[in-house]
Order: structure tokens, then C-alpha cells, then sequence
């Protein structure tokens, strides 16, 4: 503890907590000695971990790959996009073990999870994401990512079949091309099966407002749309607010069934127990990791909330044929000719982009449909 | 201690084997302290914009948004000198930081002197709309279109960036913070400028009727205040980040008050107090790694400890403080 010497001199306070230390040299303040066999591994959490949402979808997962043999987890929750994260990656692997770190936020990757990923050539890194580049970024990083669009879209059939008012309500949280595509899929689904749906759209301006949230919920419902999803971190408090209010509503990132017995119709999930287990049994048989692993229904990354009791016979009916298709590959739900609310056409007759398409990810407009702008 | 260990055991813990983590998290190991001291930094100066207005008798808890503005102002100015050498571009980052920074809390202060506005609510509230104002810029003209799904400033680059200290692995920031706060102690204690705004601060009156010119004196303690958390985004931002994005909103500036409060606005006082909150959130992690225990459990630790200490600052009505720290 070399560098202790300089700060002590500095300052007494210090020295009175260094001398309480030194006294209190206890066995067991050493990295704990975790059997050496054992795969650690590190999940860290942007949010609390049981917020309904984007942290729980994860959190879910990694109470999955907790019970694999030969697998320990370790995790934290609430790490700031800071030095913090970086701080508790380093702290993971040097007090920890940890060998294997799904670092869940999205914020976490550039700058942080690629410098701590420099310093720690050995561990692996898997974010949550997809923004891993081939030849930019170190071999051992790398992210997974699910098409969620595909579960927007079969919410936006269930959705259209389901509202009499023929409007639609989607709280966002920021005009990024992730949610954007979001956005566009459930209202196309919506659109798919009845042409006359528009969505009402309402940006909170950030992850997690929930104030804005219920009044955006609020003013929605006061407009008439009787069936409100979203893109926030943690739907929570919009669903709540949907089935207080008596319309219904659609979940996303986990199921939010619970909250909402009457009015939830069906959700959109993250399936995460797909990428973190192949990257779990990577780093256990010590193949070199997948730095990119993509995947939608077909592959298991995303799944649909199980059927509320509020959604009809033939809504279900008709998401299912839509799933079948999806889930036999090669569906696209972006092709076109696309119109997006300006009238301005952004795909072409006779062109189609497959779920894979990077032109998907800079997705700057809002189809044809949507109540709202960027 | 002793009431934590008593929540602890309540919650089915071992308060011993909590301590001991707390420790082992926080000062156990030279890994636990570069730990400790990198998330000390920020508050360090942050914590000044708290303590310097403090000297002059005011109370200010708007640091939030001078660091914000400040890192932007930092991160758009790195980026349009970027061609300049490493040292300039650096330089160039911390003045309009600290410029930005200053002028915003300076606003502040000058409200309260001409227009006798309440700077606590005044600086509180100009925080939100630094955030506003910060959310629209980067999301909007100043953002580098290149950032898809994270909205940011264009990168200032890495040669630009602020390296490490030298043996350690915890960034400048410490260091410039630490320098902040003795220049600032000696600013305060040993010149006659300190000694005005401390006469300015304990009776305005009576430094009216000595001759002194209070106005300019408490506008330039917070123009130093915020200067000093302008330069904390200004760090954030080219040694942490790169460039401004929402990430820079952390509560760096809200964390200082609690550690200016609990240094009594001594500016030397803060950098052992901010090692010490450092040390707290650093071995926050290692509770939740090793036993489970969810994040609040340090906000618990932390509430406790300062009421306490804060509360033996006050001889009376310490049962009700306790009675508060319980429940927190």
C-alpha cells in the first residue's frame, strides 16, 4: 500500500482511519477465496433490479444462470454511467473473481466497459446492446441484442384487434432509433389488421421520469386511446396508471401481468436467459466468446407476454399466425413501400430489410400512423 | 455504528461481517482506496461550490448544474480547438468549464445580492434548467449524429483526454480537486480577500459599514464555488466520458452538499470527508456482491453516520434526529 504513505501524510483524519485499520486486521478482508473451479460472474444493474423492467428482464436471466453448475453470480444494482461502473467492474474481477461481466446497461459500454475491458485482457465482457464493432472494439468485449420490434409488432395486432376508439397511446422515452423502431412496429402491427389505428405519441425526454410517465399515461387516456404501451425503463407506473384508468395495455422489457389483472393484453420480453447461457457455457468450456450475438423470436431472444384475459379469441388468433411466420425466419417487418407521417416514402416498393439490416439501426422517422414527431 | 448495526441485525445480517465488508470495500486493500479516491474526486469539487457561497454566508445547492453546463461547455470546447496541442485544448476545456460553471452559480448570487432572491431555491431550481438546456443541446444541435441510440457531443479525442496520476490508477481529478480546496483554504484563512468575505458572510452589515463592498464579494465566492464545480464536469468529461452525454447528470453536485456540510465549509476539511463518502459508496458494491443486501443499505449506513454527526453538532433534540436517521 505504497500509495496509502502520501495521502496519510496529508491528512489526520486519515491516519486515525488507516491506524483503526491496521487494528482491525481481520482474516477475511482478503479477496475471498472463491474455489477456483467455480466460473464468477458479475451482472451489473443500471436500476434496481426488481423495477419491472429493463434491469428486472435481466436480473431474470441471471437467477437462471445462478443454478447452472459450477456458477457463482455476483451482482449490483444502480451503477451510475460514471467512473462508478468502471470502478465496479475492477472491483468485481480484483475483489470478486469474476471472470465473465454482463455490464446490462447500454450507457456502460462506451467509454467504460472498453477501457476496463483493456486493462483486464482475460475477462470477458458481454454488453447488452449491440454496438461491438469488428476491428474496433477488443475481442473480449462484445454484446448481445434481441429484436424486440418483432414483439412490438405482434402487441401492435393484438392491440388493433383489441381497441374500439381506434386509437393507440406509446410513451417513449427518447426519439433514439431503437425506440423509434419500436414505435413504428406496434403501430404497423396495429395498422396491419385494421388501417383506420393511429398511435398517439408522447416523449417523456428520459429512462426513468415516472411523474411524466403517469401524466403522459393520463393525458393519453384523456384523448381517448383505450390502449397505451410503451418504452421507458420501467413501465411500472404507466401500467398501473392504464388499469386504474380501465383501458388496456400492452408491457414491455418484462411482464408487467401483474400489475394490470384486467387490462394487460400481452407484452413484449426480453429473453435474455439465451445470450447470457451461450456465453456462460463459452467462458465454462473457455471458447473464444461471441463477440456478436443478435437474435429475435426465431432465436429465443425476445418472447411475447402470455395472453391477458382481456384479449380476444381472434386477436390471439391472428398475433399467432404473425408469430408462426416470424419465428420461421426471414420475416420482415420493415419492407416496402413505407410512408412515413409526413408522407415522405423512407423504403422503397419492392425493397425489404431483414431484421439484421444495419439501415434499421439509424432509423430517424416515424411511419405513417403516428401521432407525433421526432 | 451501533444504530446501522442494529438495522443490519434487524434485516437478518451479521453486523460484525457488514463492517468488516465495509471496510474491506472502502480502505481494505490499495485497490479498495484507488477505489475510494476515484469516487472521491468529483466530490471534492463539488462540494467547494457548497463551501466557498458557505463563507459568505449564503447557502447554495445548485452545484448540479454548474457541473453539467460546465462539462459541456468543457466537451464543445475540446472539440472545436481538438487540433491544438494536447496541453492548450486541455487548458482551454477547464477555463470555459470553470467560466460556465462560475457565471451560472455567479447568477445565482447575483439574484440574491441586486433582487433579493433566495439563493438555495434560486440555485435549485437554475439546475433544472441547466439539465433542460444541457438535454436539449446535446440532443439536439450539438449533438455529433454519429451517436445513435446515446446522444452526445462529438468525442474531443484521446490524446486530449486526462491520464491517470502517476502510480495510481484513479484520475487527475483528485489531484486538481485537492489543489482546489488548499488554494481555496488559503484563500479563505490567510488573505485579507478570505477575511472580507468572511466578514461579508458573519454580518453584512457590519462589512457595509467597514467599507466593504459585500455585492462583489459574495458574486465572486459563488463565481469561485462554481468555477470549482464547472471544472468537476470539466474532468468528468475529459477523463472519464469524452464527451458530454446524459451520464454527466449523476448527482455529482447534490452528493457535495452532504460533504460540504460535514466538513463545516472548511475547503481543507472536504478532502478527508470526501475520501471518507468515497469509501462509503465504494464498499456499497461489496455489500450487494457479497451478501446480497440491496443498494439502499449504504444510503442507510450514510444517512445515519452524517445525522449523527451533524446531530452532535446539535446538544438538544437529539432523541427526534435519531428517531428521523432510523427511519431514512
Amino acid at each position: 500500500m505504497a500509495d496509502d504513505s502520501r495521502i496519510e501524510g496529508r491528512r489526520r483524519v486519515l491516519r486515525a482511519a488507516l491506524a483503526t485499520g491496521a487494528l482491525a486486521t481481520i482474516p477475511g478482508l482478503i479477496p475471498r477465496a472463491l474455489a477456483q473451479s467455480k466460473l464468477v460472474i458479475g451482472v451489473i444493474y443500471v436500476g434496481p433490479k426488481d423495477d419491472y423492467g429493463y434491469n428486472q428482464a435481466q436480473a431474470q436471466a441471471a437467477a437462471v444462470i445462478r443454478k447452472m453448475p459450477g456458477v457463482t453470480v455476483i451482482e449490483q444494482e444502480k451503477v451510475a454511467e460514471t467512473m462508478d461502473v468502471q470502478k465496479v467492474m475492477a472491483s468485481m474481477i480484483e475483489q470478486d473473481g469474476a471472470t465473465l461481466i454482463f455490464p446490462t446497461s447500454f450507457g456502460y459500454f462506451d467509454p467504460h466497459v472498453l477501457r476496463v475491458a483493456e486493462k483486464y485482457p482475460k475477462v470477458r465482457f458481454a454488453h447488452c446492446g449491440g454496438l461491438w464493432t469488428k476491428g474496433k472494439h477488443p475481442a473480449n468485449t462484445g454484446s448481445y441484442f434481441g429484436y424486440i420490434d418483432e414483439c412490438q409488432y405482434l402487441d401492435g395486432v393484438v392491440a388493433g384487434m383489441t381497441s374500439k376508439t381506434k386509437k393507440l397511446g406509446f410513451i417513449a422515452a427518447k426519439p433514439i432509433p431503437q425506440v423509434l423502431r419500436n414505435i413504428n412496429a406496434f403501430t404497423m402491427g396495429a395498422r396491419s389488421v385494421d388501417p383506420s389505428v393511429t398511435t398517439r405519441l408522447i416523449f417523456t425526454g428520459d429512462w426513468s421520469l415516472p411523474v411524466k410517465e403517469a401524466e403522459a399515461a393520463n393525458t393519453l387516456i384523456d384523448q381517448g386511446v383505450d390502449v397505451v404501451t410503451c418504452h421507458v425503463d420501467s413501465p411500472k407506473v404507466i401500467v398501473e396508471a392504464a388499469e386504474r384508468r380501465g383501458v388496456y395495455v400492452c408491457g414491455y422489457h418484462a411482464s408487467q401481468a401483474t400489475l394490470a389483472p384486467k387490462g394487460y393484453l400481452t407484452g413484449a420480453e426480453w429473453n435474455w436467459v439465451t445470450p447470457y447461457t451461450e456465453h456462460v457455457k463459452a467462458a465454462q468450456s473457455g471458447q473464444p466468446m461471441n463477440n456478436f450475438l443478435r437474435g429475435g423470436l426465431k432465436e429465443g431472444f425476445v418472447k411475447t407476454s402470455p395472453y391477458g384475459k382481456s384479449s380476444s379469441e381472434a386477436a390471439r388468433k391472428k398475433a399467432d399466425a404473425v408469430k408462426g411466420e416470424m419465428t420461421k425466419g426471414g420475416y420482415a417487418i420493415f419492407k416496402g413501400p413505407l410512408k412515413d407521417n409526413t408522407g415522405k416514402t423512407v423504403i422503397a416498393t419492392g425493397s425489404a430489410h431483414q431484421q439484421t439490416d444495419p439501415v434499421l439501426e439509424q432509423m430517424n422517422y416515424l411511419v405513417d400512423g403516428v401521432i407525433g414527431k421526432i | 455504528m451501533l444504530l446501522f448495526g442494529v438495522f443490519v441485525a434487524a434485516v437478518g445480517k451479521d453486523p460484525l461481517e457488514v463492517y468488516q465488508l465495509i471496510y474491506a470495500g472502502g480502505f481494505g486493500s490499495g485497490f479498495a482506496w484507488q477505489n475510494t479516491l476515484s469516487r472521491a474526486a468529483p466530490l471534492i469539487l463539488t462540494a467547494l461550490c457548497v463551501a466557498l457561497p458557505a463563507q459568505a454566508g449564503t447557502m447554495v445547492i445548485g452545484a448540479e448544474g454548474a457541473v453539467v453546463l460546465g462539462g459541456l461547455a468543457a466537451a464543445v470546447t475540446g472539440y472545436a480547438v481538438g487540433d491544438a496541442s494536447p496541453l492548450v485544448v486541455k487548458l482551454a476545456m477547464a477555463a470555459a468549464g470553470m467560466l460556465i460553471g462560475g457565471l451560472w452559480i455567479a447568477a445565482a448570487g447575483a439574484l440574491r445580492q441586486y433582487r433579493g432572491v433566495n439563493e438555495t431555491i434560486s440555485s435549485l431550481l437554475l439546475t433544472y434548467i441547466a439539465i433542460a438546456l444541457f438535454n436539449h443541446l446535446v440532443e439536439g444541435p450539438l449533438r455529433d449524429p454519429a451517436s445513435l441510440n446515446k446522444p452526445s457531443t462529438p468525442p474531443i479525442g484521446s490524446a486530449n483526454m486526462l491520464g491517470a496520476l502517476p502510480g495510481l490508477d484513479v484520475h487527475w481529478g483528485l489531484g486538481l480537486g485537492a489543489i482546489f480546496c488548499i488554494a481555496t483554504y488559503v484563500l479563505i484563512y490567510h488573505t485579507t480577500w478570505g477575511f472580507a468575505i468572511r466578514v461579508a458572510g458573519g454580518n453584512a452589515r457590519a462589512a457595509r459599514l467597514v467599507g466593504l463592498s459585500v455585492d462583489r464579494l459574495v458574486i465572486a465566492a459563488f463565481f469561485l464555488g462554481g468555477a470549482a464545480a464547472g471544472l468537476a464536469g470539466m474532468i468528468e468529461v475529459a477523463a472519464v466520458h469524452g464527451s458530454a452525454n446524459a451520464s454527466l447528470i449523476a448527482g455529482y453536485g447534490y452528493a457535495g452538499i452532504l460533504v460540504a456540510f460535514i466538513a463545516r465549509h472548511n475547503p481543507l476539511a472536504i478532502l478527508p470527508v470526501a475520501v471518507l463518502v468515497g469509501g462509503i459508496s465504494a464498499s456499497g458494491g461489496m455489500l450487494q456482491r457479497r451478501l446480497d443486501m440491496p443498494d439502499a443499505t449504504v444510503l442507510v449506513f450514510q444517512g445515519l453516520a452524517f445525522l449523527t454527526i451533524l446531530a452532535s453538532e446539535a446538544l438538544y433534540g437529539r432523541l427526534k434526529l435519531f428517531g428521523h436517521g432510523a427511519r431514512a
